[in-house]
């Protein structure tokens, strides 16, 4: 079973989402702040992290720099999940190397949806009738 | 919503537009008439059931656009952009080298995802096009739809459904909340409001057709008649494209699957019989709303 990181301050944030990345069919780990985050991929690197921007200690963007610094650390999709929607932020996360971006509020069709643009959740189409 | 409420809406959206709602689609009814109702100045779906009861035709017509509307993404289903990128481009630009052109049909295309899609994997392939001239025609029996997808502006939610954060940045400019998308895509679309049960022979011959999640709402008649009339619009190496969900099997003879290919068709050189549009079918005037 593939793992998801979740990385958000807000307890909301982290319970709707792991549900919905349950339901998905991910193990789902959390952590409070970019720090947390850190710590845990030190531990062992998750398959996905669905990344907030603004926290405090350490925020989303700075946690995805020292992630890409690390040895190993361009392999976790990284797909973030924030209020920031403006243009100048998804580009300099996409720089940073972000694969892809949700701008929040987010539901589950919007996660599905871009967890499939990346891969990690396969398409499921109905049968021919 | 009360059941007898809920019965009622089924089966005026079965008699008005084929829609065939099974019996737990209570969410579906709320999320699209709540909003219509609190318009209309009504309190709640029971309210508006009673005022259609009382006969509001208006009331009635606004009720089955608003079910039958289908919601739609960029890049649905991916499979058929696929076939778009991997078989149909690269043999239309062997076939088409000598010609140039290239004529695409969208008929149910909605408010212009799926038109808009296919721009984008055409301006995505460069240079490979460079001097041809390709058409997308995007047609839908609704002028307000239609109005939509000639404006290209989507919410935040829209969006994120199917398209690629890379493109977004890359096609569309944001307004606020909204995306716009750019003019060269805009242009690269033309719109023409057309009900398939009419005849569109007008609209010329095509190279390729998508015609998605549209049928699906005929009866079996229909959609064989307007198999045939596609067989006639597409140039006989052209291809037809239908929803994931849709097949032919059994309903024409105008059309072969191609292997491998879900949801591509050829049309065969043996072409269905003539098929006059349906006009007896007349009566289900909104059907054609949906799809894509």
């Amino acid at each position: 079973m593939k793992t998801c990181l979740v990385v958000d301050d807000s307890g909301v944030t982290r319970k709707i989402a792991r549900r919905i990345l349950e339901e998905l069919g991910f193990d789902v780990i959390e952590a409070e702040d970019g720090e947390q985050a850190l710590e845990a991929c030190k531990r062992a690197f998750p398959e996905a992290i669905l990344l907030d921007w603004n926290m405090p200690v350490m925020d989303g963007y700075e946690f995805m720099v020292q992630l890409r610094g690390m040895p190993g650390g361009d392999a976790p999709i990284v797909v973030f999940c924030t209020t920031e929607n403006g243009v100048d932020h998804i580009s300099r996360a996409l720089a940073a190397g972000a694969n892809e971006y949700i701008m929040k509020p987010f539901d589950r069709d919007i996660v599905a949806a871009k967890f499939q643009e990346v891969g990690l959740v396969q398409a499921t189409l109905p049968e021919a009738v | 919503m009360t059941p007898p409420d809920y019965e009622y809406l089924r089966k005026l959206l079965k008699d008005h537009s084929g829609l065939d709602l099974s019996t737990d689609k209570q969410y579906l009814i709320e999320s699209r008439l709540l909003p219509l109702a609190r318009k209309a100045g009504l309190v709640d779906i029971g309210d508006l059931v009673q005022k259609m009861k009382n006969g509001s035709i208006s009331l009635i017509a606004q009720v089955v656009e608003a079910m039958t509307t289908n919601e739609t993404f960029f890049f649905r289903d991916k499979i058929p952009f696929d076939h778009f990128r991997e078989k149909i481009m690269p043999e239309m630009l062997q076939t088409r080298a000598g010609r140039k052109s290239l004529r695409i049909w969208c008929a149910a295309g909605s408010t212009g995802q799926e038109p808009y899609s296919l721009a984008i994997c055409l301006k995505e392939m460069g240079a490979a096009l460079s001097g041809w001239r390709v058409e997308i025609v995007a047609t839908d029996l609704s002028n307000e739809v239609l109005e939509k997808s000639r404006a290209g502006i989507y919410s935040q939610f829209e969006v994120q459904r199917g398209l690629p954060i890379q493109m977004l940045v890359k096609y569309f400019k944001q307004t606020g909340e909204l995306w716009q998308i750019n003019p060269d895509i805009r242009a690269m679309v033309q719109h023409r409001q057309l009900n398939l049960l009419h005849d569109f022979s007008q609209l010329g011959r095509f190279d390729v057709i998508f015609c998605r999640n549209v049928l699906i709402y005929f009866d079996q008649d229909t959609k064989t008649s307007i198999f045939g009339r596609l067989a006639r619009t597409v140039e006989p190496d052209g291809f037809l494209v239908l929803g994931a969900a849709e097949t032919v099997v059994g309903l024409t003879e105008a059309f072969k699957p191609i292997a491998d290919r879900r949801g591509l068709y050829r049309p065969e050189g043996e072409r269905a019989a003539p098929a006059r549009p349906a006009s007896s079918l007349a009566v289900l005037p909104r059907l054609a709303m949906a799809g894509n």
